[in-house]
């Protein structure tokens, strides 16, 4: 449990937020091209990061925007926020 | 040669105040090389040691755990064993394990407490009564007992529950397994541990791994912080840290880690003679030998290594469980605690090779893996000793997330995942 930093309302409480998993996991762009061993990939694979993890967060109880959070798993810190589309911040 | 724990040997200890109990596993170095090396000193992974050694006569085996034995998630579920699973993969999986349950004390020689109190799932509204009438049928079909009971029989069999029609989520009938039921969790690693030990399989403790190495596509060894261990097998069960050790080995797999939450009352004298689950609003109780109410909660929405979990999945949970037991309305609850579970996309877990020869992993367990312990060292010691599965966990590839064969046991599994 912690305090996000949502880009369009400012900080609340996590209860507020869905958690979508992890970012930057691009949708095939010719889907009927993929093999099996690539949907596999695509659907199912994760990197479950213990550490720094990028991830997409959605305030489904306030503005329902989609956004990304860059945050620590092992201590549930937050590093940065910063909205879609918006190239992720180095770490 | 490890001296019989019995009544005679209680008493004999008890005239000299217990100080000459024989130690019950020893504390070895790492030599340089082993057969196989397991990752991870669970029950899981020294239940797999056990069975290596036991049946398939693999002595030179080690079980290497970062912390000490039976100190993650094995000493953090809250004890719950059943098989009533709904399809026909995981009832086999689950069902062996509690076959293997019922003589456990007597082939370990060691008190695993395991009490068949029978586990009683709840209905709350017209969908669950279908879903948990269908998974009866299910189970009974293959040979699992299971009944259904009415909102009457689930009073008189729980008392304690409030049946009303008015609340806000009434008690429309349940399910009733009387071979499930609880053991005792420590013990279940203890015994597994004294067992192995006693066959020749080293336990190392305190021994964390920091990396694989492999060789091309096939392992040569582990990097720990007690230096290199040279071994052609690796067995990884490492629960909630199955993402972290594939990543070593370079390996991708279908894994996310949540804290999972877990709760005990102050001990009070028995009230509640079995354990009662409810998918609907996600509580489920039962009572420890020593008298606390032994509480589950939910998992977080997110992926987290924390070990704690919010507080507002425990304030769900709390909320259903006074409502459904007014009774408890003045607990003290005593501790809350986290443990990090690995939860695969099906809810159902993973006993497979890899693509890397000779590595193997035993995860995704998710919330449920402390009822399969027994089945799942048994299962996984097959798979490495004869490098392929056993027809019980051949369903429980790696591989069935690109063949699309998934064991969905979502909400079937009588609880919410």
């Amino acid at each position: 449990m912690f305090i996000i930093n949502c880009p369009y309302c400012g900080e609340r409480d996590q209860t507020e937020f869905s958690c979508g998993g992890e970012a930057h996991i691009e949708r095939p762009k010719q889907p009927t091209e993929l093999s099996d061993d690539q949907w596999a990939e695509y659907l199912f694979m994760r990197k479950n990061i213990k550490g720094i993890q990028f991830e997409r967060w959605n305030h489904i109880h306030g503005c329902r925007k989609w956004f990304n959070v860059v945050r620590d798993t092992s201590n549930d810190k937050i590093h940065a926020v910063y909205k879609m589309g918006e190239r992720p911040p180095v770490k | 040669m490890k001296n019989k724990y019995s009544i005679f040997s209680l008493i004999k200890n008890a005239f000299n105040g217990h100080e000459n109990w024989q130690r019950a596993w020893r504390d070895p170095e790492p030599k340089k090389e082993y057969d196989t090396v397991i990752i991870g000193g669970g029950g899981h992974g020294l239940a797999t040691a056990y069975y290596l050694a036991k049946k398939h006569k693999m002595t030179n085996v080690a079980v290497v755990e970062k912390g000490w034995i039976g100190g993650g998630n094995t000493g953090r579920n809250t004890t719950i064993i059943r098989s009533n699973y709904l399809w026909d993969a995981s009832a086999g999986l689950y069902d062996h394990a509690l076959k293997i349950w019922e003589g456990l004390s007597q082939e370990l020689n060691y008190n695993v407490m395991f009490s068949q109190r029978g586990v009683m799932n709840l209905a709350h509204n017209l969908q669950d009564v279908r879903d948990l009438k269908r998974r009866t049928h299910a189970n009974r079909l293959n040979g699992i007992d299971a009944v259904w009971l009415n909102t009457e029989e689930v009073k008189k069999f729980c008392p304690i529950i409030n049946t009303s029609p008015n609340i806000r989520y009434p008690v429309l009938g349940g399910t009733l397994q009387r071979r499930a039921g609880t053991a005792r969790h420590d013990a279940v690693a203890w015994g597994y541990a004294r067992g192995a030990d006693e066959m020749g399989v080293d336990i190392i403790q305190n021994c964390e791994v920091k990396g694989i190495k492999r060789n091309g596509n096939t392992v040569e060894g582990i990097e720990t912080t007690k230096g290199f261990i040279k071994t052609k097998k690796i067995g990884v069960v490492a629960a909630g840290h199955s993402s972290v050790i594939a990543n070593m080995a370079g390996i991708r797999l279908p894994l996310e880690s949540k804290p999972l939450q877990a709760l005990v009352s102050e001990p009070v004298k028995p009230i509640i003679d079995t354990v009662v689950m409810s998918n609907a609003v996600h509580a489920y109780v039962s009572q420890s030998d020593k008298g606390e109410l032994v509480i589950g909660a939910g998992t977080d929405s997110y992926v987290s290594y924390t070990q704690k979990g919010s507080h507002n999945i425990v304030e769900e949970t709390l909320r259903a469980i006074l409502e459904l037991y007014p009774i408890f309305s003045r607990m003290k609850m005593l501790r809350q605690w986290g443990g990090i579970v690995d939860i695969c996309p099906d809810a159902s877990p993973i006993i497979s090779k890899t693509q890397v020869k000779g590595l193997y992993f035993n995860c995704g367990w998710g919330t449920g893996g402390f009822k399969a312990t027994p089945g799942s060292g048994d299962l996984f010691a097959h798979t490495i000793a004869n490098d392929e599965p056993h027809k019980l966990n051949a369903a429980f590839n790696l591989n069935r997330f690109v063949s699309g064969d998934l064991v969905d046991e979502h909400g079937a599994a009588a609880v919410a995942h």
